[in-house]
Protein backbone atom coordinates (compact mmCIF):
# COMPACT_ATOMS: atom_id res chain seq x y z
CA UNK A 1 0.00 0.00 0.00
CA UNK A 2 1.96 3.58 -1.13
CA UNK A 3 1.47 6.02 1.54
CA UNK A 4 2.66 9.70 1.85
CA UNK A 5 6.03 9.99 4.10
CA UNK A 6 5.47 13.24 5.93
CA UNK A 7 8.79 13.45 7.78
CA UNK A 8 11.16 15.68 6.13
CA UNK A 9 14.62 15.00 5.67
CA UNK A 10 16.83 17.42 7.43
CA UNK A 11 18.16 20.48 5.86
CA UNK A 12 21.40 19.67 4.09
CA UNK A 13 24.48 21.02 4.54
CA UNK A 14 26.74 23.24 2.30
CA UNK A 15 27.14 23.49 -1.64
CA UNK A 16 28.05 19.62 -1.73
CA UNK A 17 25.24 18.65 0.84
CA UNK A 18 22.48 20.85 -1.33
CA UNK A 19 23.50 19.41 -4.77
CA UNK A 20 23.77 15.91 -2.94
CA UNK A 21 20.35 16.05 -1.70
CA UNK A 22 18.85 17.69 -4.85
CA UNK A 23 20.16 15.01 -7.18
CA UNK A 24 18.91 12.58 -4.89
CA UNK A 25 15.26 14.14 -5.06
CA UNK A 26 15.64 14.04 -8.73
CA UNK A 27 16.64 10.08 -8.62
CA UNK A 28 13.76 9.06 -6.44
CA UNK A 29 11.55 11.39 -8.60
CA UNK A 30 13.18 9.22 -11.20
CA UNK A 31 12.71 6.01 -9.99
CA UNK A 32 8.77 6.26 -9.59
CA UNK A 33 8.24 7.53 -12.75
CA UNK A 34 10.51 4.22 -14.29
CA UNK A 35 8.83 2.18 -11.38
CA UNK A 36 5.48 3.09 -12.65
CA UNK A 37 6.11 1.80 -16.16
CA UNK A 38 6.12 -1.31 -15.39
CA UNK A 39 2.71 -1.19 -13.77
CA UNK A 40 -0.76 -2.25 -16.52
CA UNK A 41 -2.27 1.21 -17.21
CA UNK A 42 -5.82 1.47 -14.85
CA UNK A 43 -7.30 2.78 -17.78
CA UNK A 44 -10.25 1.07 -18.82
CA UNK A 45 -10.78 0.43 -22.72
CA UNK A 46 -14.10 1.55 -23.00
CA UNK A 47 -16.03 0.35 -25.54
CA UNK A 48 -14.43 -2.98 -25.84
CA UNK A 49 -14.05 -3.89 -22.14
CA UNK A 50 -17.63 -2.75 -20.29
CA UNK A 51 -17.50 -1.21 -16.63
CA UNK A 52 -18.55 -2.99 -13.43
CA UNK A 53 -20.88 -0.95 -12.01
CA UNK A 54 -21.81 -0.82 -8.33
CA UNK A 55 -25.69 -2.41 -7.51
CA UNK A 56 -26.74 1.32 -6.43
CA UNK A 57 -25.16 3.52 -9.30
CA UNK A 58 -27.64 6.08 -10.14
CA UNK A 59 -28.19 5.99 -14.02
CA UNK A 60 -30.87 5.94 -16.01
CA UNK A 61 -34.43 5.72 -14.66
CA UNK A 62 -36.96 2.79 -14.68
CA UNK A 63 -40.67 2.58 -13.63
CA UNK A 64 -40.91 -1.07 -11.94
CA UNK A 65 -43.86 -3.22 -12.08
CA UNK A 66 -45.40 -5.84 -9.97
CA UNK A 67 -44.66 -9.35 -10.64
CA UNK A 68 -48.40 -9.53 -11.82
CA UNK A 69 -47.47 -6.78 -14.42
CA UNK A 70 -48.91 -3.85 -12.68
CA UNK A 71 -47.20 -0.73 -12.62
CA UNK A 72 -45.81 0.40 -9.11
CA UNK A 73 -46.38 4.15 -9.60
CA UNK A 74 -49.22 5.65 -8.44
CA UNK A 75 -49.05 8.92 -9.92
CA UNK A 76 -48.63 10.99 -6.85
CA UNK A 77 -45.81 13.60 -8.32
CA UNK A 78 -43.75 12.88 -5.29
CA UNK A 79 -40.72 12.51 -7.38
CA UNK A 80 -41.69 15.49 -9.28
CA UNK A 81 -41.82 17.33 -5.99
CA UNK A 82 -38.31 16.02 -4.57
CA UNK A 83 -36.82 16.61 -7.94
CA UNK A 84 -34.26 19.45 -7.54
CA UNK A 85 -33.64 19.75 -10.88
CA UNK A 86 -36.97 19.99 -12.16
CA UNK A 87 -36.85 17.10 -14.60
CA UNK A 88 -39.49 15.01 -13.66
CA UNK A 89 -43.18 15.67 -15.05
CA UNK A 90 -46.12 13.18 -13.67
CA UNK A 91 -49.98 13.73 -14.81
CA UNK A 92 -52.10 11.46 -12.31
CA UNK A 93 -55.28 10.00 -13.43
CA UNK A 94 -58.16 8.12 -11.84
CA UNK A 95 -56.91 4.12 -12.67
CA UNK A 96 -59.92 2.33 -14.41
CA UNK A 97 -61.10 -0.42 -12.49
CA UNK A 98 -62.23 -2.33 -15.08
CA UNK A 99 -58.54 -2.05 -16.86
CA UNK A 100 -56.54 -1.32 -13.89
CA UNK A 101 -53.07 0.29 -14.70
CA UNK A 102 -51.70 0.62 -11.31
CA UNK A 103 -52.59 -1.40 -8.10
CA UNK A 104 -53.28 2.19 -6.50
CA UNK A 105 -56.74 4.45 -7.21
CA UNK A 106 -54.72 6.41 -9.44
CA UNK A 107 -52.22 5.69 -11.86
CA UNK A 108 -49.04 7.96 -14.22
CA UNK A 109 -51.39 9.12 -17.34
CA UNK A 110 -48.46 10.99 -18.62
CA UNK A 111 -44.62 10.31 -16.96
CA UNK A 112 -41.65 12.23 -18.35
CA UNK A 113 -38.30 12.24 -17.33
CA UNK A 114 -36.02 15.38 -19.01
CA UNK A 115 -32.62 13.92 -19.35
CA UNK A 116 -30.73 16.92 -20.38
CA UNK A 117 -32.08 18.46 -16.77
CA UNK A 118 -31.45 15.50 -14.67
CA UNK A 119 -28.50 15.64 -11.97
CA UNK A 120 -28.95 11.58 -11.38
CA UNK A 121 -29.19 13.00 -7.39
CA UNK A 122 -31.38 10.08 -6.33
CA UNK A 123 -33.56 12.31 -4.85
CA UNK A 124 -36.96 10.67 -7.33
CA UNK A 125 -35.97 7.52 -6.06
CA UNK A 126 -35.81 8.49 -2.07
CA UNK A 127 -39.19 10.56 -2.51
CA UNK A 128 -41.19 7.29 -4.05
CA UNK A 129 -43.69 5.80 -2.07
CA UNK A 130 -44.22 2.87 -3.72
CA UNK A 131 -40.71 2.12 -4.76
CA UNK A 132 -41.48 2.31 -8.46
CA UNK A 133 -38.61 4.67 -9.64
CA UNK A 134 -35.32 3.10 -9.46
CA UNK A 135 -32.40 4.29 -11.09
CA UNK A 136 -30.39 1.55 -13.41
CA UNK A 137 -26.71 0.85 -14.16
CA UNK A 138 -27.52 1.83 -17.85
CA UNK A 139 -24.78 4.82 -18.21
CA UNK A 140 -25.02 5.85 -22.12
CA UNK A 141 -27.80 8.11 -22.31
CA UNK A 142 -25.52 10.46 -25.01
CA UNK A 143 -27.76 11.43 -28.34
CA UNK A 144 -28.00 13.80 -30.90
CA UNK A 145 -31.10 15.86 -29.96
CA UNK A 146 -32.54 17.43 -27.57
CA UNK A 147 -35.91 15.62 -28.52
CA UNK A 148 -34.16 12.10 -28.24
CA UNK A 149 -33.11 12.99 -24.61
CA UNK A 150 -36.84 13.74 -23.09
CA UNK A 151 -37.60 10.02 -21.93
CA UNK A 152 -41.42 9.07 -21.97
CA UNK A 153 -43.41 6.71 -19.96
CA UNK A 154 -43.37 4.16 -22.20
CA UNK A 155 -39.62 4.34 -22.77
CA UNK A 156 -39.16 4.65 -18.89
CA UNK A 157 -41.03 1.10 -18.38
CA UNK A 158 -39.71 -2.07 -17.04
CA UNK A 159 -41.07 -4.57 -19.71
CA UNK A 160 -43.86 -6.53 -18.39
CA UNK A 161 -43.45 -10.20 -17.35
CA UNK A 162 -44.61 -12.57 -19.87
CA UNK A 163 -48.75 -13.63 -18.73
CA UNK A 164 -49.00 -16.87 -18.12
CA UNK A 165 -53.28 -17.55 -17.95
CA UNK A 166 -53.26 -20.38 -15.26
CA UNK A 167 -51.69 -18.64 -12.59
CA UNK A 168 -52.82 -14.75 -13.47
CA UNK A 169 -55.32 -13.41 -11.98
CA UNK A 170 -55.29 -10.58 -14.44
CA UNK A 171 -58.79 -9.48 -15.11
CA UNK A 172 -60.10 -10.57 -18.50
CA UNK B 1 31.22 22.64 -78.34
CA UNK B 2 28.86 20.44 -75.62
CA UNK B 3 32.08 17.89 -75.75
CA UNK B 4 34.29 20.51 -74.64
CA UNK B 5 32.15 21.97 -72.23
CA UNK B 6 31.61 18.75 -70.92
CA UNK B 7 35.36 17.61 -70.33
CA UNK B 8 35.45 20.90 -68.66
CA UNK B 9 33.43 19.40 -65.50
CA UNK B 10 35.21 18.03 -62.60
CA UNK B 11 32.63 15.09 -62.37
CA UNK B 12 34.29 14.15 -59.13
CA UNK B 13 33.18 17.61 -57.56
CA UNK B 14 29.41 17.02 -59.11
CA UNK B 15 29.36 13.61 -57.73
CA UNK B 16 30.33 14.98 -53.93
CA UNK B 17 27.85 17.74 -54.31
CA UNK B 18 25.49 15.78 -55.83
CA UNK B 19 25.78 13.06 -52.72
CA UNK B 20 25.70 15.73 -50.53
CA UNK B 21 22.33 16.79 -51.78
CA UNK B 22 20.79 13.53 -51.08
CA UNK B 23 22.57 12.91 -47.98
CA UNK B 24 20.99 16.63 -46.78
CA UNK B 25 17.74 15.63 -48.50
CA UNK B 26 17.28 11.77 -46.65
CA UNK B 27 18.78 13.24 -42.86
CA UNK B 28 15.91 16.10 -43.30
CA UNK B 29 13.12 13.49 -44.12
CA UNK B 30 14.56 11.39 -41.36
CA UNK B 31 14.84 13.75 -38.62
CA UNK B 32 10.96 15.14 -39.25
CA UNK B 33 10.37 11.58 -39.12
CA UNK B 34 11.74 10.85 -35.51
CA UNK B 35 9.81 14.28 -35.05
CA UNK B 36 6.52 12.66 -35.91
CA UNK B 37 7.34 9.17 -33.91
CA UNK B 38 8.73 10.84 -31.16
CA UNK B 39 5.28 12.76 -30.58
CA UNK B 40 4.11 9.36 -30.37
CA UNK B 41 6.72 7.86 -28.56
CA UNK B 42 6.56 10.87 -26.20
CA UNK B 43 2.69 10.56 -25.44
CA UNK B 44 2.96 6.91 -24.98
CA UNK B 45 6.12 6.58 -22.72
CA UNK B 46 4.59 9.27 -20.58
CA UNK B 47 1.26 7.37 -20.48
CA UNK B 48 2.59 4.15 -19.47
CA UNK B 49 3.86 6.28 -16.52
CA UNK B 50 1.19 7.67 -15.06
CA UNK B 51 -0.32 4.46 -15.32
CA UNK B 52 -2.61 4.60 -18.66
CA UNK B 53 -2.06 3.72 -22.33
CA UNK B 54 -1.67 6.68 -24.18
CA UNK B 55 -2.94 7.19 -27.78
CA UNK B 56 -3.70 3.62 -29.52
CA UNK B 57 -6.53 3.97 -31.38
CA UNK B 58 -5.13 4.78 -35.00
CA UNK B 59 -3.88 1.75 -36.70
CA UNK B 60 -1.81 -0.49 -34.49
CA UNK B 61 -0.56 0.67 -31.15
CA UNK B 62 -1.47 3.56 -32.29
CA UNK B 63 1.58 4.06 -34.79
CA UNK B 64 -0.55 6.17 -37.36
CA UNK B 65 -1.41 8.87 -34.55
CA UNK B 66 1.34 10.94 -35.97
CA UNK B 67 0.03 10.74 -39.42
CA UNK B 68 -3.59 11.53 -38.09
CA UNK B 69 -2.14 14.77 -36.36
CA UNK B 70 -0.20 16.32 -39.34
CA UNK B 71 -3.31 15.69 -41.50
CA UNK B 72 -5.23 17.59 -38.57
CA UNK B 73 -2.73 20.30 -38.39
CA UNK B 74 -2.23 20.63 -42.04
CA UNK B 75 -6.21 21.44 -42.28
CA UNK B 76 -6.41 23.81 -39.46
CA UNK B 77 -7.03 27.60 -40.36
CA UNK B 78 -4.11 29.46 -40.41
CA UNK B 79 -4.98 32.66 -37.81
CA UNK B 80 -3.01 35.81 -37.90
CA UNK B 81 -4.03 38.08 -35.33
CA UNK B 82 -5.13 41.26 -36.65
CA UNK B 83 -2.99 43.64 -35.08
CA UNK B 84 0.36 40.74 -35.69
CA UNK B 85 2.93 41.68 -38.02
CA UNK B 86 2.34 39.11 -40.24
CA UNK B 87 5.49 38.96 -41.82
CA UNK B 88 7.36 38.20 -38.82
CA UNK B 89 4.18 36.33 -37.71
CA UNK B 90 5.31 34.15 -40.92
CA UNK B 91 8.76 34.13 -40.87
CA UNK B 92 9.43 33.04 -37.19
CA UNK B 93 8.66 29.81 -37.07
CA UNK B 94 10.77 28.96 -40.24
CA UNK B 95 13.59 30.70 -38.56
CA UNK B 96 13.04 28.08 -35.82
CA UNK B 97 12.99 25.46 -37.07
CA UNK B 98 15.46 25.43 -40.45
CA UNK B 99 18.17 26.06 -37.88
CA UNK B 100 17.37 22.69 -35.63
CA UNK B 101 17.19 21.20 -39.35
CA UNK B 102 20.92 22.27 -40.38
CA UNK B 103 22.71 21.71 -37.50
CA UNK B 104 22.89 17.70 -38.28
CA UNK B 105 24.94 18.77 -41.16
CA UNK B 106 28.13 18.43 -39.52
CA UNK B 107 26.88 15.60 -36.75
CA UNK B 108 28.96 12.28 -38.01
CA UNK B 109 26.99 9.46 -37.02
CA UNK B 110 30.07 7.42 -38.18
CA UNK B 111 33.28 6.57 -39.45
CA UNK B 112 33.92 6.25 -43.11
CA UNK B 113 34.35 4.11 -44.85
CA UNK B 114 37.18 3.66 -47.77
CA UNK B 115 35.37 2.75 -51.04
CA UNK B 116 38.91 0.97 -52.63
CA UNK B 117 40.76 4.20 -54.83
CA UNK B 118 42.22 6.44 -52.92
CA UNK B 119 40.24 9.59 -51.98
CA UNK B 120 37.21 7.97 -52.31
CA UNK B 121 34.72 7.25 -49.06
CA UNK B 122 31.54 6.76 -48.05
CA UNK B 123 31.30 9.46 -45.35
CA UNK B 124 28.25 9.46 -42.48
CA UNK B 125 28.10 12.91 -42.40
CA UNK B 126 27.62 15.69 -45.10
CA UNK B 127 30.29 17.88 -44.01
CA UNK B 128 33.21 17.85 -42.27
CA UNK B 129 34.52 21.01 -41.81
CA UNK B 130 37.35 22.02 -38.93
CA UNK B 131 35.26 24.53 -36.95
CA UNK B 132 32.16 21.55 -36.40
CA UNK B 133 31.28 22.61 -32.67
CA UNK B 134 31.37 26.08 -33.44
CA UNK B 135 29.14 26.02 -36.59
CA UNK B 136 26.64 23.81 -34.11
CA UNK B 137 26.92 26.10 -31.30
CA UNK B 138 26.66 29.16 -33.61
CA UNK B 139 23.23 27.60 -35.50
CA UNK B 140 21.56 26.28 -32.25
CA UNK B 141 21.62 29.81 -31.34
CA UNK B 142 20.23 31.35 -34.01
CA UNK B 143 17.17 29.06 -33.55
CA UNK B 144 16.06 31.91 -30.16
CA UNK B 145 15.32 34.57 -32.90
CA UNK B 146 12.76 32.34 -33.73
CA UNK B 147 11.00 32.05 -30.49
CA UNK B 148 11.98 35.78 -29.96
CA UNK B 149 10.32 37.17 -32.89
CA UNK B 150 7.42 35.03 -32.40
CA UNK B 151 6.97 36.80 -28.49
CA UNK B 152 7.18 39.77 -30.55
CA UNK B 153 5.10 39.37 -34.07
CA UNK B 154 2.27 37.87 -31.81
CA UNK B 155 1.32 41.45 -30.38
CA UNK B 156 0.48 39.86 -27.17
CA UNK B 157 1.89 40.28 -24.17
CA UNK B 158 1.96 36.83 -22.89
CA UNK B 159 3.55 35.88 -26.19
CA UNK B 160 5.98 38.51 -25.65
CA UNK B 161 6.92 37.25 -21.97
CA UNK B 162 7.70 33.42 -23.57
CA UNK B 163 9.73 35.15 -26.23
CA UNK B 164 11.88 37.27 -23.75
CA UNK B 165 12.20 34.57 -21.05
CA UNK B 166 12.96 32.24 -24.01
CA UNK B 167 16.03 34.82 -25.06
CA UNK B 168 17.49 35.31 -21.48
CA UNK B 169 17.18 31.55 -20.82
CA UNK B 170 18.96 30.56 -23.89
CA UNK B 171 21.63 33.39 -23.37
CA UNK B 172 22.26 32.07 -19.66
CA UNK B 173 22.44 28.37 -20.58
CA UNK B 174 24.54 28.68 -23.98
CA UNK B 175 27.10 30.47 -22.07
CA UNK B 176 27.55 27.01 -19.32
CA UNK B 177 27.01 24.67 -22.69
CA UNK B 178 29.83 26.24 -24.42
CA UNK B 179 32.36 26.41 -21.51
CA UNK B 180 31.08 22.62 -21.10
CA UNK B 181 31.37 21.96 -24.63
CA UNK B 182 34.92 23.73 -24.63
CA UNK B 183 35.86 21.39 -21.86
CA UNK B 184 36.10 18.50 -24.05
CA UNK B 185 37.54 21.23 -27.04
CA UNK B 186 40.41 22.00 -24.85
CA UNK B 187 41.03 18.05 -24.01
CA UNK B 188 40.81 16.63 -27.65
CA UNK B 189 42.66 19.93 -29.28
CA UNK B 190 39.94 20.18 -31.95
CA UNK B 191 37.13 21.26 -32.62
CA UNK B 192 36.29 19.17 -35.75
CA UNK B 193 33.17 16.91 -34.40
CA UNK B 194 34.62 13.57 -36.59
CA UNK B 195 38.03 14.54 -34.88
CA UNK B 196 37.05 14.39 -31.68
CA UNK B 197 35.06 10.77 -31.76
CA UNK B 198 38.13 9.51 -33.47
CA UNK B 199 40.25 11.03 -30.57
CA UNK B 200 37.34 8.69 -28.12
CA UNK B 201 37.81 5.90 -30.44
CA UNK B 202 41.47 5.89 -30.25
CA UNK B 203 41.99 6.39 -26.17
CA UNK B 204 38.61 3.69 -25.92
CA UNK B 205 37.44 5.99 -23.13
CA UNK B 206 34.78 8.68 -24.22
CA UNK B 207 34.96 12.29 -22.93
CA UNK B 208 31.94 12.57 -20.63
CA UNK B 209 33.47 9.11 -18.67
CA UNK B 210 36.97 10.86 -17.71
CA UNK B 211 37.07 11.07 -14.13
CA UNK B 212 35.78 14.63 -12.19
CA UNK B 213 36.64 17.18 -15.52
CA UNK B 214 34.59 15.01 -17.85
CA UNK B 215 32.21 14.06 -15.56
CA UNK B 216 31.37 17.75 -14.40
CA UNK B 217 31.60 18.87 -18.11
CA UNK B 218 28.90 16.46 -19.12
CA UNK B 219 26.58 16.80 -16.43
CA UNK B 220 26.53 20.62 -17.46
CA UNK B 221 26.26 19.90 -20.79
CA UNK B 222 23.24 17.82 -20.10
CA UNK B 223 21.41 20.31 -18.09
CA UNK B 224 22.11 23.39 -20.48
CA UNK B 225 20.71 21.16 -23.51
CA UNK B 226 17.84 20.56 -21.81
CA UNK B 227 17.35 23.96 -20.76
CA UNK B 228 18.64 25.08 -24.64
CA UNK B 229 15.63 23.08 -26.05
CA UNK B 230 12.81 24.60 -23.72
CA UNK B 231 11.76 20.88 -22.30
CA UNK B 232 10.42 20.46 -18.76
CA UNK B 233 11.82 20.98 -16.18
CA UNK B 234 12.91 24.28 -18.09
CA UNK B 235 10.18 24.97 -20.48
CA UNK B 236 9.38 28.48 -19.00
CA UNK B 237 9.38 30.49 -22.73
CA UNK B 238 6.22 28.17 -22.90
CA UNK B 239 4.95 27.67 -19.40
CA UNK B 240 1.23 26.37 -19.70
CA UNK B 241 0.06 27.47 -16.53
CA UNK B 242 1.45 31.13 -16.07
CA UNK B 243 1.73 32.29 -19.87
CA UNK B 244 -0.67 30.06 -22.30
CA UNK B 245 2.10 28.83 -24.40
CA UNK B 246 3.70 31.23 -24.80
CA UNK B 247 5.48 32.39 -27.64
CA UNK B 248 3.20 29.96 -29.55
CA UNK B 249 0.00 30.97 -28.21
CA UNK B 250 -1.19 32.74 -31.07
CA UNK B 251 0.16 30.28 -33.48
CA UNK B 252 -1.87 27.61 -35.10
CA UNK B 253 -2.17 25.14 -37.94
CA UNK B 254 0.92 24.25 -39.65
CA UNK B 255 3.03 27.52 -38.46
CA UNK B 256 2.71 26.28 -34.71
CA UNK B 257 3.70 22.46 -35.88
CA UNK B 258 6.79 23.83 -37.41
CA UNK B 259 7.70 24.94 -33.85
CA UNK B 260 6.55 22.24 -32.24
CA UNK B 261 9.07 19.79 -35.22
CA UNK B 262 11.85 22.09 -34.14
CA UNK B 263 11.25 21.40 -30.51
CA UNK B 264 11.60 17.67 -31.44
CA UNK B 265 14.60 18.31 -34.00
CA UNK B 266 16.75 20.43 -31.89
CA UNK B 267 16.42 17.24 -28.72
CA UNK B 268 17.71 14.92 -31.53
CA UNK B 269 20.47 17.70 -32.05
CA UNK B 270 21.51 18.17 -28.47
CA UNK B 271 21.52 14.74 -27.87
CA UNK B 272 23.65 13.81 -30.61
CA UNK B 273 26.03 16.53 -30.08
CA UNK B 274 26.06 15.14 -26.44
CA UNK B 275 26.90 11.69 -28.02
CA UNK B 276 29.72 13.08 -30.32
CA UNK B 277 31.26 15.52 -27.75
CA UNK B 278 30.91 12.98 -24.23
CA UNK B 279 29.98 9.66 -25.36
CA UNK B 280 32.15 8.93 -28.20
CA UNK B 281 29.72 9.61 -30.58
CA UNK B 282 29.39 5.96 -32.88
CA UNK B 283 31.94 3.86 -30.71
CA UNK B 284 30.60 1.62 -27.65
CA UNK B 285 30.63 3.38 -24.83
CA UNK B 286 34.22 1.63 -23.45
CA UNK B 287 36.53 0.58 -25.99
CA UNK B 288 36.84 0.18 -29.62
CA UNK B 289 34.76 -2.04 -31.98
CA UNK B 290 36.37 -5.26 -32.00
CA UNK B 291 37.04 -7.57 -34.87
CA UNK B 292 36.63 -7.15 -38.43
CA UNK B 293 37.83 -4.48 -39.50
CA UNK B 294 34.96 -1.94 -41.81
CA UNK B 295 32.46 -3.78 -39.45
CA UNK B 296 32.54 -0.35 -37.28
CA UNK B 297 31.10 1.59 -40.49
CA UNK B 298 27.86 -0.77 -40.34
CA UNK B 299 28.04 -0.97 -36.43
CA UNK B 300 28.58 2.61 -35.79
CA UNK B 301 25.34 4.59 -37.06
CA UNK B 302 23.48 1.53 -35.62
CA UNK B 303 25.10 2.47 -31.86
CA UNK B 304 24.89 6.16 -32.20
CA UNK B 305 20.94 5.68 -33.09
CA UNK B 306 20.55 3.66 -29.92
CA UNK B 307 22.45 6.42 -28.09
CA UNK B 308 20.32 8.49 -29.68
CA UNK B 309 17.29 7.05 -28.23
CA UNK B 310 18.28 6.53 -25.19
CA UNK B 311 19.00 10.33 -24.69
CA UNK B 312 15.22 10.65 -26.13
CA UNK B 313 13.93 8.56 -23.73
CA UNK B 314 15.51 10.27 -20.96
CA UNK B 315 14.24 13.73 -22.44
CA UNK B 316 10.57 12.10 -21.73
CA UNK B 317 11.39 10.86 -18.63
CA UNK B 318 12.47 13.77 -17.11
CA UNK B 319 9.53 15.85 -18.26
CA UNK B 320 7.23 13.23 -17.23
CA UNK B 321 8.78 13.60 -13.59
CA UNK B 322 10.32 17.15 -12.80
CA UNK B 323 8.18 20.13 -12.23
CA UNK B 324 8.94 23.38 -14.02
CA UNK B 325 11.38 25.57 -12.32
CA UNK B 326 10.51 29.20 -10.79
CA UNK B 327 11.57 31.73 -12.72
CA UNK B 328 14.46 33.36 -10.82
CA UNK B 329 15.61 29.78 -9.63
CA UNK B 330 16.38 29.06 -13.64
CA UNK B 331 18.45 31.84 -13.71
CA UNK B 332 20.34 31.42 -10.33
CA UNK B 333 20.94 27.52 -11.77
CA UNK B 334 22.26 28.82 -15.13
CA UNK B 335 24.30 31.62 -13.33
CA UNK B 336 25.33 31.23 -10.34
CA UNK B 337 25.74 27.48 -10.51
CA UNK B 338 26.35 26.22 -13.80
CA UNK B 339 28.21 28.98 -15.38
CA UNK B 340 30.99 29.27 -12.40
CA UNK B 341 30.78 25.31 -12.51
CA UNK B 342 31.96 24.95 -16.14
CA UNK B 343 34.50 28.15 -16.12
CA UNK B 344 35.89 26.38 -13.32
CA UNK B 345 35.83 23.21 -14.43
CA UNK B 346 37.30 24.26 -17.71
CA UNK B 347 39.76 26.13 -15.78
CA UNK B 348 40.83 22.87 -14.17
CA UNK B 349 40.85 21.24 -17.24
CA UNK B 350 42.97 23.75 -18.89
CA UNK B 351 45.70 23.22 -15.96
CA UNK B 352 46.20 19.34 -16.19
CA UNK B 353 46.26 19.61 -19.73
CA UNK B 354 48.88 22.38 -19.53
CA UNK B 355 50.91 20.35 -16.89
CA UNK B 356 50.91 17.29 -19.17
CA UNK B 357 50.94 18.41 -22.70
CA UNK B 358 51.17 14.90 -24.17
CA UNK B 359 47.90 15.68 -26.18
CA UNK B 360 45.86 12.99 -24.19
CA UNK B 361 44.85 12.14 -20.89
CA UNK B 362 47.11 11.19 -18.46
CA UNK B 363 44.66 8.68 -16.49
CA UNK B 364 44.05 6.45 -19.62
Amino acid sequence: MAYVELKSPPPPKGLAGTIGADLGAIARGLAVTLRHMGQKPVTLQYPEERPTLPPRHRGRHELERHENGLEKCVGCELCALACPAKAIFVEGAENPPEAPVSIGERYAKTYIVNMIRCIFCGFCVEACPTEALQLKRVFELADYSRQSMIYTKEMLLAPAPKKEPEDSWLPG
Amino acid sequence: MIGDLLALIDWNTVFIILLAFIKAFVIVNVLLVIFAYMTVTERKVMGRMQARYGPNRVGPFGLLQPIADGIKLALKEDIVPSQANPWVHTIAPLLSLIPALIIFAVIPIGPSIPLGQPGREWTWFIANINVGYLYAAAIASLGVYGIVLAGWASNNKYSLLGGLRASAQMISYELAQGLAALTVVLMAGTINLYEIVQQQGRSGLPFGLLPIFGWIAFAIYIVAGIAETNRTPFDLPEAEGELGAGFHTEYSGFKWSMFFMAEYVNMVNVSALAIVLFLGGWWPMIGAWIGVPGLDGILGPIFFVLKIAFFMFCFIWLRTTLPRLRYDRLMNLGWKFLFPAALLNLTATAVWVALWPRGWWPFV
